[in-house]
């Protein structure tokens, strides 16, 4: 039974490129770097638009970080675009010290996040990149699901005034959100009603989560699917009202368990409602090269895999 | 402002410096007192700043149609907040409270605290001129023909993001940027042509396209004619880079050829020797 469709497939980085173009026509206040990468970044549209706000930085992300606080000083609000890997990481003294620390307006925009890079892999398939942004003080952390919630967010970011960390990613994926919708950072969507248990995802985890209530409601197990596109701060509201009705949760995310939205999640629960959960995550471990298809199935982060933590956390509740 | 007032000033600021770094035992007056004629020729000549009806300076964010500074070697925060408390931003009082719990004047600085006159955080080197560049860019965008101004220390050359940034400026034609280097010759570990030999800095800017002056960084007049002939070499489309010679630990005898009081705070003996060499000439706070 589909309980979600859709048309066509898109990549959330495109997604990211057509609200860059948006922004491009409708705030003159943005301006973008990028550290050699524009294709894929999607950034053709918006330096076409406007190639006065456009700033190649070349292969230096440290100098890119800074620029962007510079330019923020100025009164620009900065999009700083590059891989995940290179854009948190590699930088992440630079955001420390010139962003978050400074209380700068820059937006962090990277593609490339998590595993379904594919071939090039683990040396760009950064997985700990939430983690990090998320620990900085007064950091927003947005992982949106499709093509037209990272065009949302991305408008959103910018209207945002902060420090904003914006993930996105490269293959193509459905697209089954709302076109042009109002992104309200901070604010989970429910996407299906349940009672036996909540999955709560994050990114390309949403759309696995929704095939697995699908899977689940075959079996007669009623899941809650909740999207998470914002880590921090995160709808502490949303989770309690959901897990208050289920009992348990999985949390599924294409990121380290160490650090990622299941943690959120769980130091919650700990202090307010401790609940059975499991984690769809990577496991302490690096990636490697494949097509990401078979890197999602490798590593666990499908819709079996949410599937199959589902059963196992519902049997927990109940024992 | 004349040289000789600014000479004035640049005594009360070294005396204000020796005594923040005193009063909390902490912080690093070598490189401020080395610094403090560079700050105080910027701050009380040079730079055209915002000011209100009375002439007081008013500080805002954005520095629009401002000339602004940025410190990318954070850790001589002394001298920083000495010049800005003494040129209005704050109160001179306020200088009591360096490196203090509850402080504004962080052991360096930072805009966390809403300090008038920081707009950025520095300390972990390699930084600032990065972000002095981004202003630069920012006040090109708005049509602002003021100037940009960094300072960084000659240890500092070591971070790599200092040269990507060296890179970038050139390049992108960012003419309306002075930054300066402080050529003391040390670091912590010792001089710097042991430490990390940083070689010949100016052909070293020079390949990277930048127009590269030299000046004695306590010579007050010299520093002020410097200035004045690197905004003439903005017409070349080229950001200028001033390799600045200077003293560590300048205006204090013992302190001066060692990388000794790098960030080392003087005792009560010691403050009374090196205020003994400074006159006050604006009232201590």
């Amino acid at each position: 039974m589909a309980l979600f469709t859709y048309e066509t497939k898109k990549d959330t980085r495109s997604g990211f490129g057509a609200g860059m173009e948006y922004l491009s026509v409708n705030n003159p206040k943005v301006v973008a770097l990028c550290a050699d990468l524009i294709g894929s970044l999607k950034l053709e549209a918006f330096i076409k638009n406007s190639p006065e706000r456009f700033f190649q930085t070349g292969i230096a992300e440290a100098n890119m970080i800074g620029l962007a606080a510079g330019l923020s000083i100025g009164g620009y609000v900065p999009f700083a675009t590059t891989f995940a890997n290179f854009g948190t990481g590699r930088v992440y003294d630079q955001i420390r010290q010139s962003v978050a620390y400074s209380g700068k307006n820059v937006k962090i925009a990277c593609s490339h996040a998590g595993l379904t890079l594919g071939e090039d892999g683990a040396t760009h398939q950064i997985l700990e990149d939430i983690g990090l942004m998320k620990m900085l003080p007064g950091m927003v952390v947005i992982n949106p699901c499709d093509y037209n919630q990272t065009k949302a967010a991305t408008i959103a970011a910018a209207a945002f005034d902060g420090p904003v960390y914006l993930r996105f990613g490269r293959p193509v994926v459905p697209v089954f959100t709302p076109e042009n919708q109002v992104f309200e950072i901070g604010k989970a969507l429910h996407l299906i009603e349940g009672s036996d248990v909540s999955i709560f995802a994050t990114g390309h985890l949403v759309w696995e989560a929704i095939i697995a209530a699908e899977i689940l409601l075959e079996k007669g197990i009623h899941a809650e699917v909740i999207n998470i596109h914002t880590i921090k701060p995160l709808d502490t509201k949303a989770i309690h009202d959901s897990v208050a009705k289920t009992g348990c949760l999985v949390s599924a995310e294409e990121h380290q368990i160490n650090g990622g939205l299941g943690d959120s999640i769980a130091q919650y629960l700990a202090l307010n409602m401790p609940t059975p959960q499991e984690f769809v995550g990577v496991n302490d471990s690096f990636g490697e090269s494949g097509k990401p298809a078979d890197l999602m199935e490798k590593y666990g982060l499908n819709a079996q895999s949410i599937v199959d933590k589902a059963m196992k956390v519902i049997a927990r509740k109940k024992a | 402002m004349q040289t000789t007032e600014l000479q004035k000033v640049a005594s009360q600021v070294r005396r204000d410096i020796l005594r923040q770094v005193h009063g909390c035992q902490s912080g690093h007056p070598g490189g401020s007192l080395g610094c403090t004629d560079l700050l105080v020729e910027l701050y009380f000549n040079s730079m055209n700043l915002k000011s209100d009806a009375t002439g007081k300076v008013e500080f805002h964010m954005d520095g629009l149609n401002e000339d602004v500074f940025f410190l990318s070697n954070g850790h001589i925060s002394p001298l920083l907040y000495s010049v800005l408390a003494r040129r209005g931003y704050f109160p001179v009082a306020e200088l009591a409270s360096f490196r203090k719990l509850n402080t504004r004047l962080q052991g360096h600085p930072t805009p966390h605290e809403h300090l008038e006159g920081i707009r950025i955080a520095s300390g972990s080197l390699g930084q600032g001129l990065s972000v002095a560049i981004g202003v630069a860019q920012a006040k090109k965008l708005n049509g602002d023909p003021s100037t940009v101004y960094c300072l960084m220390g000659d240890g500092e050359q070591n971070e790599g993001q200092v040269w990507e940034a060296a890179m970038y400026a050139p390049h992108h034609n960012v003419n309306n940027l002075i930054a300066f280097i402080d050529e003391n010759g040390q670091q912590i570990d010792g001089p710097t042509e042991k430490v990390m030999n940083n070689l010949d800095l100016e052909a070293k800017y020079k390949a990277f396209g930048w127009q590269v002056l030299r000046v004695d960084g306590n010579d007050m007049a010299a520093l002020t004619a410097i200035i004045q002939k690197a905004k003439s070499l903005f017409m070349n489309n080229k950001p200028v880079m001033v390799i600045m010679k200077t003293e560590m630990g300048a205006g204090v005898d013992f302190m001066m050829h060692s990388h000794k009081w790098h960030g080392v705070a003087p005792n009560d003996e010691q403050l009374d020797a090196a205020l003994g060499q400074l006159e006050e000439t604006l009232g201590d706070y």
